[in-house]
């Protein structure tokens, strides 16, 4: 298979893209730092011994998507979006630039992106489409509730994107990880057992990719905690300090 | 973002408060250097003391690419955070292994060059960065200089066994042996004492591999018992990949386990295990050079206070007597040690303040206990009087004025310190603790 990696410098892209090169497949990866690139290509190669291309991306680049889409050699057979950017929520509240730079990487820019990877797909009536999302998606709180937005934005995309693709033979998969021990969260105090490291979570959307699946928590009790947390009324959600 | 976290290693002494933050490219460390005033680079935290801690800590674990695998010439090129034990699964089933190895694999290439990192093989192979030939660093001002014994040659030659103050290790290339089967052949034997072990070590030094466990509560005519072990790569059966059990001691137990008493059964059983005086086997790799590895975190052993592994080694024209009357000291105070490791160095041509010296090095733990800090200034000056040092990444303690008098070479160091690092933008704990980047 050939797989597009959408954000490929992230530590669950780098568990993904070995746990992809393990089993033989093409890899495309794409993000902004061609240089990391370059040396995970060396990598892959040296290691697995598969075909690995290196091409930059920038998911706020919303002009250039449709036509950085079209010059690919040939059309994936999955297309998996990664990139994302947590930023601070505290910083966000106050300053448009942070909020909107939340916004744009989260969600803009993969809707932007997954439109043209769509109507590609709608045509050639096959391929894969997986969009790692988040759990902070589930339900705005008040400590990342910017990023959060994003993301329930995201997972509603991904979904209507699921149903409309379902009928040209198109499958679309979500990604839900809770917490995950990444650069993006290093300094944070995560609890152990809640915590994926990108390798479970990379196993995890390998895993759904073959068995086409719709909606992956990682790790599985996530989706359990998020749906008490769907559950508690606005009323009593409010006070809480989550 | 970033918060403040305690930060250890291995020794779990001492504990820094510190920010870490990791690189995966060039352009990431560029970034942190540019956001901070001072900083030191951290690989997995193998050091013992506090070689790799400071207020701000640049975390390479990330930074862990393979970018090139020259088979036919034997050499590979690495990021400065690939692991020891990544390149073990990597060479050990294409017909290679590490030129030179400590005895755990849970090290950084980085790191194994910071601090010249010898092995049992030190005698005939060296220390690694006798291997090395060629690497890349990132300067306080971003630039990314290439080193080598022939090319800006003296930033290479402070940076083997540099402890990070030079700058940033990026990518490393260096030599590999080749290997015909993933076994080693392996020999030990019984010594009674101090006379009879150092006589083997010289029967057996054109042995690829040995070292000595030392019972360290021997006095009088058994001082310095102990098993040799030996070892040579076997030339059958054909490579195959490790795959070991680990177990891991979860929880900190608490600081009494490890008196005296234990010590003495510990090494009793380590002493009679082996009842005949000579016994030849054959051993996996990991067996052999890992022990320890096979149960991850032992450190915790030692309790939540932590130890100090205490490593010196004395020049060989000094050494048995020195040996002698520092095993004695350390047997007197039956502070005794759980692991105490002898190995003879040959000699050392690379690293201006490497370590390894041609002599006797001894290492051994000691759980921190009351009066441990004034002990070990005690076993200083028998070190120093017989013209020994201590090895930095090992240590959390040492004075320094002590490392001074020891460290002849520091005034060297500093002179190419202050060529490629003139800010002293690389500082950890220990280069203040021991003014290693002053003026
Ligand atoms: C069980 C055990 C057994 C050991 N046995 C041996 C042995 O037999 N022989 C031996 O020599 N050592 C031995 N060691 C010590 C160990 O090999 C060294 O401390 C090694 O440097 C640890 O590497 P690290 O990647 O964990 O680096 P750290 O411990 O994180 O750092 C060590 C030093 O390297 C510097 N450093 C790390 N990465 C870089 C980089 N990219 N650029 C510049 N500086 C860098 C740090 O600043 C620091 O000064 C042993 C350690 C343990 C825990």
């Amino acid at each position: 298979m050939n797989v597009l990696i959408l954000g490929a410098k992230s530590d669950i892209s780098v568990a993904l893209s070995k746990s992809l090169a393990r089993e033989g497949h093409h890899l495309w990866l794409a993000a902004r730092d061609v240089e990391f690139l370059d040396s995970l290509k060396s990598d892959l190669q040296i290691r697995y011994g598969i075909l690995v291309d290196v091409i930059q991306f920038d998911a706020t680049d919303f002009t250039n998507h449709q036509n950085w889409f079209q010059s690919l050699e040939t059309l994936p057979d999955v297309v998996v979006t990664v990139f994302g950017y947590l930023g601070e929520q505290q910083v966000a509240e106050t300053s448009w630039d942070e909020a909107q730079k939340i916004l744009n990487v989260n969600f803009v820019g993969a809707v932007s992106i997954l439109n043209v990877v769509a109507s590609a797909f709608v045509m050639a009536k096959r391929g894969i489409i997986v969009g790692v999302s988040s759990v902070a998606g589930d339900r705005g709180r008040q400590s990342n509730y910017i990023y959060g937005s994003a993301k329930a934005g995201l997972s509603a995309y991904l979904s209507g994107l699921r149903n409309r693709m379902w009928h040209a033979g198109v499958h679309v998969v979500t990604v839900k990880p809770g917490f995950v021990a990444t650069k993006m969260t290093e300094g944070l105090d995560l609890p152990p057992a809640l915590t994926a490291s990108p390798e479970q979570v990379a196993e995890l959307i390998a895993e759904a990719i073959k068995t086409k699946k719709n909606i992956v928590y990682a790790r599985g009790m996530w989706r359990w905690i998020m749906m008490i947390i769907r559950l508690i009324p606005e009323s009593v959600f409010k006070r809480l300090r989550l | 973002m970033a918060a403040k976290k305690e930060l250890t290693n291995w020794g779990n002494f001492p504990s820094i408060e510190g920010v870490s933050m990791s690189f995966r490219s060039n352009d990431d460390l560029r970034y942190l250097i540019n956001k901070n005033t001072n900083a030191i680079v951290r690989g997995l935290g193998r050091c013992y003391g506090d070689s790799s801690l400071a207020a701000t800590v640049f975390s390479s674990a990330g930074f862990n690419k393979i970018l090139d695998f020259d088979a036919a010439g034997a050499t590979i090129l690495c990021q400065s955070g690939v692991s020891f034990a990544d390149l073990v699964d990597f060479l050990v089933p294409r017909g290679f292994f590490l030129p030179v190895t400590p005895g755990t694999k849970y090290i950084t290439v980085g790191g194994a060059v910071a601090s010249d990192v010898h092995g049992k093989n030190h005698h005939v192979d060296g220390s690694f960065c006798n291997h090395v030939s060629e690497m890349s660093l990132m300067l306080d001002s971003g630039q990314i200089v290439i080193c080598s014994r022939v090319q800006n040659s003296d930033l290479f030659q402070a940076t083997c066994g540099g402890m990070g103050l030079t700058g940033v290790i990026m990518t490393v290339r260096f030599g590999l042996k080749r290997i015909a089967s993933d076994h080693i052949e392996q020999v030990s034997l019984k010594a009674q004492n101090l006379d009879e072990v150092l006589q083997l070590f010289e029967q057996y030094r054109r042995a690829t591999y040995s070292v000595a466990w030392i019972d360290c509560l021997q006095k009088g005519k058994t001082l310095g018992r102990s098993i040799l072990m030996v070892g040579e790569h076997a030339s059958t059966p054909p490579p195959t990949t490790n795959r070991t059990q680990k177990l891991s001691i979860p929880f900190f137990l608490p600081g009494w386990v490890l008196n005296k008493w234990s010590v003495k059964i510990f090494n009793f059983l380590y002493f009679h295990k082996q009842i005949r005086k000579k016994a030849k086997s054959k051993v996996r790799l990991d067996a052999f050079f890992y022990p320890l590895d096979s149960i991850l975190h032992w450190n915790r052993m030692y309790g939540k206070k932590g130890f100090v592994q205490y490593q010196f080694v004395l020049p060989i024209g000094a050494g048995k007597e020195g040996l002698r009357e520092v095993l004695t000291a350390i047997a007197d105070s039956g502070r005794g040690s759980f692991l105490a490791v002898l190995k003879v160095f040959g000699k050392q041509d690379t690293g201006i303040i490497s370590f390894p010296m041609e002599g006797y090095t001894l290492a051994l733990d000691f759980p921190i206990q009351s009066g441990l800090f004034e002990f070990l200034d005690q076993l200083d000056l028998l070190v120093k009087k017989h013209g020994g040092r201590l090895y930095l990444t090992k240590d959390s303690r040492m004075s320094a004025s002590f490392f001074e008098s020891t460290y002849e070479t520091m005034g060297e160091f500093k002179t190419v310190l202050r060529r490629w690092a003139p800010l002293g933008y690389w500082q950890s704990h220990q280069s203040n603790r021991l003014a290693m980047t002053k003026p």
